[in-house]
């Protein structure tokens, strides 16, 4: 019988047994699933856009490197200028409209109101439907012939004629950035709803013992205790304005003349129908700037708050 | 009460994936017959894959399947046929040549071949039989089919896309007869404009109607894309001669037709609300289908009337078969081609389609369908004046991606709704196509 040394097998656990105790290695051993995951399937494609950006690369033909000349010819292109307009304008106009009328019906919401589940149910209907059957909807309702608001106008005798809703550049910008404020509601009204319910009641009885007014009650207790919530909600709200693609592409198609093309339809109709996946891609890649800058604005802007943290305000 | 089971209902659903027309006995026979000496003898074992756009008609599609079914019993090559909407159609036809897998033929629209020529089978064989055996092709469809002296794929349809027109209402505006240039029509639809009863063109971004009847336009009034070498010559005293007489045919359109995509013109056609418009032949179809004979029996078609340029300068869309390279049965994809084209079946599948397609070879210039119904006439001649939304170059990535820009759509519309002048319309239009085919 061979006898191992002691020395040996104390040294052998105690490496393993180290390990498997250290907090920190542990704690990578349970991100690599997930990692792994985020990598796959959104650092890849992430890059891989990027890197079609600065190639030639067309539909069935690999493409070669060209630098940054997607972009120099984009810099150069009134489409995609025109492109970059509306979607900053879809995106701030629709925003900052969502999240004003969301923040109000959810503080109506939150207020005792009989039948209060079945408003709320109400309130969600815009977003539980299908994005292309709401834009289909739309489609009619801003239809050049047949719309149902030029249509009760006319018979009311408001007008004497049907409504160019999406024939005319300011009035098709008009149109879809209503569609998707219709669309976009529930989400910040109800997420906001949320908020309001963590709200502790007995705030509001102080204050209102203190003397404090409707307006002083939601400025400096109902606001800053909702801000992470707006935080996030805008944050969110604002990415998926900026994304938008399914509204304008089934109601307008870009048009009329480009009027309505967001950067996300430019780059599809140029990248998947048009065959250019490169200048597709770069057009894609052109976003990013924009929505990062959103993140870090709400991120900076409304999250870095102290007192979250037991902190005092700065 | 018979009850039905789960197997019975996948048994149900499982067979209209692959189409629930069945061939007739008589059409297996001939498929036999046909097969016996057939010039492409299917690799043993062989399985297809096809992929096609939606059809627009349901006839279409039964003759069409029905074609496939005796294909398989003669020849025992088993058919899977899948189709997807055009704009899935696309991507998935780059994505089998990108990666050189997927269906081994897929019927697509326009000239997709020519984005990856290399992806696609030599058919020149095919082609050159259909072509001798049926009179030749028609000079747009060797255009569209061929590339750098071979045939890259078989164009196996165009669809025709023409005036359509309320007969009582052009003859109120003072034409018994449907305009044939582009100066009476112009009159015709001013004196329609004036009588309350306007037509109106689609000029939002309709991949169709838009691009069918903008390029006729252009071209009408001697503009161009390109020339021969593919050089832009889009900015030119004609393009701007065309765009002039677009600003002033857009004050006679319906309100509102800037935003019209391809649906909008049908429904206002059908509604009575629209005297003129361009379109397939699927607003007739509708009529007649859905009984609306007050429509039906009022309306005609027309060809595009001939301008400056002195000659037709229409645009329909081709629909080629493309047989992939990838493919592990070559002579089985083209034997499947190659039948669906000879005589009877293409008989058939005309018949099926009522005037929806049109036929690209010359001996089909005969059939019946276009005789029997002469509201459909019109379109027999779809391939026979038809110019390639390439014209005058050559087909490719820059002409292709020229096309999906909607590049002569917005020109057009530009100048139609005012909101550039003729001349800065046509230099923001080279601009934008200089782009694409830069070296």
């Amino acid at each position: 019988m061979t006898s191992i040394p002691s020395a040996q097998i104390s040294h052998s656990i105690s490496w393993q047994t180290r390990l498997l105790g250290n907090r920190n290695f542990l704690g990578l051993v349970f991100m690599v699933p997930a990692g792994a995951v985020l990598l796959v399937f959104l650092t890849y494609p992430l890059g891989l856009g990027i890197w079609l950006g600065l190639t030639d690369v067309k539909v069935g033909r690999p493409g070669m490197f060209v630098g940054l000349e997607n972009y120099i010819w984009l810099f150069r292109d009134k489409v995609f200028w025109l492109s970059v307009y509306n979607t900053m304008l879809y995106t701030v106009v629709a925003s900052i409209v969502k999240f004003a009328i969301g923040l109000w019906l959810a503080v109506l919401l939150n207020r005792h109101l009989p039948f209060k589940a079945f408003l709320r149910a109400i309130v969600l209907m815009p977003f539980i439907v299908p994005t292309v059957l709401s834009a289909l909807a739309f489609w009619w309702i801003y239809d050049s012939q047949d719309s149902v608001i030029s249509w009760i106008l006319i018979e009311m005798g408001v007008l004497t004629e049907t409504i160019d809703f999406l024939g005319q550049p300011d009035n098709a910008r008009a149109s879809v950035i209503a569609a998707n404020i219709w669309r976009g509601i529930p989400f910040v009204a109800i997420t906001l709803l949320a908020g309001l319910q963590t709200i502790s009641p007995s705030l509001y009885e102080a204050a209102t013992i203190d003397g404090a007014s409707e307006w002083q009650r939601f400025r400096h207790i109902t606001y800053p205790l909702l801000t992470p919530i707006i935080a996030v909600v805008m944050t969110f709200s604002v990415l998926f304005t900026f994304t938008d693609f399914q509204l304008i592409w089934v109601m307008t198609r870009g048009g009329p003349i480009n009027a309505t093309h967001l950067m996300a339809t430019l780059s599809y109709q140029r990248a998947i129908i048009g065959g250019s996946l490169g200048e597709g891609a770069a057009i894609a890649t052109a976003m990013i700037p924009f929505l990062l800058a959103a993140i870090l604005f709400s991120y900076f802007g409304l999250q870095r708050r102290k007192w979250q943290q037991g902190g005092r305000d700065d | 009460m018979k009850y039905i089971s789960r197997r019975d209902v996948l048994k149900g659903t499982a067979g209209l994936a692959v189409g629930a027309a069945i061939a007739s006995p008589a059409l297996v026979d001939a498929a036999r017959a046909w097969a016996a000496d057939m010039m492409w003898k299917p690799e043993s074992g062989a399985e297809l894959r096809l992929l096609r756009w939606k059809r627009f008609v349901q006839s279409e599609e039964e003759a069409f399947l029905a074609a496939v079914d005796a294909f398989t019993k003669a020849t025992g090559v088993s058919v899977r046929i899948d189709s997807e909407g055009f704009e899935d159609l696309r991507p998935k036809a780059a994505v089998a040549a990108n990666i050189g897998s997927g269906p081994d033929i897929i019927w697509g629209i326009h000239a997709d071949a020519h984005l990856y020529p290399d992806a696609m089978m030599d058919v020149s064989d095919i082609c050159d039989h259909l072509g001798s055996k049926y009179g030749g092709w028609y000079p747009i469809a060797e255009h569209y089919g061929k590339r750098g002296g071979k045939w890259i794929n078989v164009p196996f349809t165009i669809s025709g896309n023409y005036l359509n027109y309320r007969i009582s209402q052009v003859k109120a505006a003072g034409f018994d007869k449907f305009p044939e240039t582009t100066g009476d029509f112009m009159t015709m639809m001013q004196n329609l404009k004036k009588n309350g009863t306007p037509g109106a063109f689609a000029l939002g971004n309709a991949s169709g109607d838009g691009n069918c009847w903008t390029h006729w336009l252009l071209w009408s009034h001697g503009g161009k894309m390109v020339d021969k070498d593919d050089n832009v010559v889009i900015n030119s005293p004609e393009t701007v001669a065309a765009l002039e007489y677009a600003a002033e045919l857009g004050e006679t359109f319906i309100p509102g037709a800037a935003s019209w995509l391809d649906g909008h013109n049908n429904k206002a056609f059908l509604q009575g609300a629209c005297s003129v418009t361009n379109n397939g032949i699927s607003i007739y179809a509708a009529a007649v289908r859905e009984g609306m004979t007050d429509i039906a029996n009022d309306m005609d078609h027309a060809f595009f009337p001939i301008g400056p340029a002195g000659e037709p300068t229409e645009f329909h869309v081709c629909f080629p078969m493309m047989l992939y390279k990838h493919t592990k049965f070559p002579n089985a994809a083209k034997a499947l081609v190659a039948w669906l084209m000879e005589k009877d079946q293409y008989d058939a599948f005309l018949q099926g389609s009522v005037g929806y397609l049109s036929h690209s070879l010359k001996a089909y210039q005969d059939h019946p369908v276009w005789t029997e119904d002469p509201k459909r006439l019109v379109f027999r001649d779809s391939a026979l004046r038809s110019r390639s939304f390439a014209h005058e170059g050559s087909l490719g990535y820059a002409a292709s991606s020229v096309f999906a820009d909607f590049v002569v759509v917005n020109m057009i519309a530009e100048a139609a709704t005012k909101s550039k002048t003729p001349k800065q319309a046509a230099e923001d239009a080279a601009r934008r196509a200089e782009r694409y085919y830069r070296v």
